[in-house]
């Protein structure tokens, strides 16, 4: 009966007769199911952009920075500064099994760096050789520091792409060059990338035992950081109170005292960011779910006007010889073909918005790649296309059984 | 063709029950041409809904063409009413997106007649009806005159055995009437029954036999002249008493 030819001919001659009839229900599953991909789709591009953001540093690492004390402890006064050195290094390279990757920081700030003719003022990190784990730094040229250059106190420089273009204008092979920072030569092994961004590629980096040495550090650290492998939150939260623990312990401050060393979680971070975003899907969701209903209220309340407009229609159709059952199946399949035909242009529509704004727009650090779940919008289309044929089949089933008389009589 | 015994019918709205019909006897013989009068509230729209399948009556039995038409399915009303009637009404009750054509054919489509055949045949019939050249117009492009006649196309493509119309001529004027009239007595002399329920005195007088209603009974079945002018005088008194 579904493939009844002269069916299809009389429904879509109906449809085709009835234009702005057929667009009123259209459009409110068209647009339901357009602002739906909207929001699925900027949705996922702000979670995109974001989780981008976190693509420039290693999401399991820890970031530990030597600060100043707010309580006194065993004797100590409170407002001491903590100083970490090259020990408090050693120490926590040996913490935990987990630590796989770690370094130190020394700063040295910004300095002049020159080329020939060419110098700029670039900020110097002076790192051990696993700091490009931690930045997920992009060696492109030569190499970065390694463990001969620690040991021999080498002067040797790392540079990020963009001081590469400020100082060899005519890109010339910056490998093997000499530069000059402050007043103290350095010779190139080097060029990186970074995904952070051009302030991330502005930067160069010495090794750290060579700047402790040339910039008057001793033994001096500012920083340490690691990464934790494939460790758990729980088990990153271990590692990380031990630490605390120990290092309390030698630098004498209270393991209670947040301020005295603050230790920056990545992990933890990533694990709030990606908390926000189940927010922020939840809220999608409740969005869309009220988009939908919106378009389910809508075209039922279309159908109901249609089947009420076209009661004289059915009973004509009735005194001429059709059957309740012809009647109903008549509109609930017109109701169906719009739906869904409208259904999927809504759907096209607004993917291809999306698209439009994927190549037109630039990225940035909070949008990129909207994409939106086809697999839900079509499930959403079903669920429009559905409360259409169920909207419109209760006034239908009505409109079909009424005695003719009642549908023909004149008011 | 027709045999009505002591149809009763009563309409309930709310608490109140109007009884309408209170016991039709009628005999109408194949290739009738009758006409039902009566003031309004006599019933005369009932009866014709019931002889129409359209509505159920609650007592007393209907036979069409000798099959007793009681506890029908919606199902079997409606191919009894494909079959077996056709139907024209005062406002004609065409439907206003279909054109001419498609409004003809529409009974052969719940015949399951293929569209080509059915079309080809609605074609034929507009041109007995003289409505060819406007096969492809939508009704609000036709005259009124031309509407009813496409509507008695669409009653008679079916090859019903009867033709129930009520207040065909209500809407036109006398011209066209007399036209319609005289259409539906072509139609009437090839052998189809004709029942038409109207009020006005010049359509009944060109009809055979005149159904007096009155109050739910048939006051009068004339078929004579005088008999006729009795009934119209019947009528007119009636009229001016209300």
């Amino acid at each position: 009966m579904i493939i009844d030819r002269d069916k299809w001919q009389e429904i879509f001659s109906t449809i085709n007769k009835n234009k702005l009839r057929t667009f009123l229900t259209g459009f409110s599953v068209a647009w339901g199911i357009f602002m739906l991909i909207i929001l699925l789709g900027s949705g996922q591009g702000l979670q995109n952009g974001v989780e981008h953001q976190f693509a420039d540093d290693a999401t399991n690492s820890l970031w530990v920075y030597a600060g100043q004390t707010t309580k006194a402890y065993k004797g100590t006064n409170a407002g001491r500064r903590i100083q970490f050195t090259n020990r408090d290094y050693s120490r926590t390279k040996s913490l935990d099994k987990h630590i796989d990757h770690i370094t130190g920081r020394f700063y040295v700030g910004s300095k002049l760096i020159s080329y020939k003719t060419n110098y700029g003022s670039y900020d110097i990190r002076a790192v051990h050789p696993d700091h490009k784990y931690l930045e997920n730094t992009i060696v492109t040229q030569g190499r970065f520091l390694n463990r001969l250059d620690m040991e021999h106190f080498g002067k040797v420089i790392v540079i990020g792409d963009i001081v590469r273009k400020d100082l060899f204008k005519n890109s010339e092979n910056p490998l093997g060059k000499y530069v000059v920072v402050g007043s103290i030569p350095f010779k190139i092994i080097g060029v990186f990338e970074d995904k952070g961004g051009n302030s991330e590629m502005r930067k160069v980096y010495i090794p750290v035992s060579t700047a402790q040495r040339v910039f008057n550090g001793a033994d001096h650290l500012n920083q340490v950081m690691f990464t934790v492998g494939d460790a758990s939150l729980d088990q990153t939260k271990a590692i990380e109170t031990k630490l605390r623990n120990e290092l309390a312990a030698i630098h004498h401050f209270d393991p209670a005292d947040q301020r005295a060393i603050r230790i920056n979680n990545d992990l933890d971070n990533y694990q709030k960011v990606i908390n926000l975003f189940m927010g922020i899907r939840i809220f999608i969701w409740i969005i869309g779910i009220g988009t939908i209903i919106a378009g389910i209220v809508g075209v039922s309340n279309i159908m109901m006007i249609v089947v009420k407009e076209r009661t004289k229609e059915v009973g004509v159709r009735k005194a001429l010889g059709a059957t309740p059952g012809s009647i109903v199946g008549l509109i609930l399949l017109e109701s169906v073909i719009i739906t869904s035909m409208a259904g999927y242009i809504g759907l096209m529509a607004g993917v291809g918005l999306l698209e439009l704004v994927n190549k037109f727009m630039p990225p940035s650090d909070f949008f990129r790649n909207p994409q939106a779940n086809i697999s839900i919008a079509v499930m959403a289309m079903i669920l429009l296309v559905i409360a259409g044929a169920v909207a419109g089949f209760i006034p239908a089933k009505k409109a079909a059984s009424i005695k003719p008389i009642e549908a023909l009589r004149d008011e | 063709m027709i045999r009505l015994q002591n149809i009763h019918k009563s309409y309930i709205t709310g608490k109140n029950s109007l009884h309408v019909l209170k016991g039709i006897d009628l005999h109408i013989r194949p290739g009738e041409l009758v006409s039902i009068m009566g003031s309004s509230g006599s019933g005369k729209s009932t009866l014709l809904n019931i002889l129409g399948i359209l509505d159920a009556y609650d007592e007393g039995e209907y036979y069409l063409d000798n099959t007793l038409m009681a506890d029908l399915s919606e199902k079997k009303a409606a191919f009894y009413r494909n079959r077996m009637l056709g139907f024209v009404f005062q406002s004609f009750n065409l439907i206003p997106f279909k054109n001419a054509m498609e409004n003809v054919a529409l009974p052969l489509y719940y015949q399951k007649v293929s569209r080509k055949k059915r079309n080809k045949l609605a074609l034929e019939y507009l041109d007995k009806m003289g409505l060819k050249p406007w096969a492809e117009h939508l009704p609000n492009e036709l005259s009124g005159g031309q509407k009813q006649r496409l509507a008695i196309a669409r009653a008679l493509i079916a090859q019903p055995k009867v033709i129930l119309a009520d207040e065909p001529t209500g809407a036109l004027d006398s011209k066209t009437s007399m036209e319609v009239m005289a259409l539906l007595r072509e139609i009437n002399l090839q052998g189809i029954t004709m029942i038409i329920v109207t009020h006005e005195q010049d359509i009944a007088e060109q009809t055979d036999r005149i159904i007096h209603l009155k109050d739910g009974l048939i006051e009068n079945d004339a078929n004579g002249s005088e008999m006729k002018q009795k009934v119209f005088e019947a009528i007119v008194s009636e009229e001016v008493a209300l």
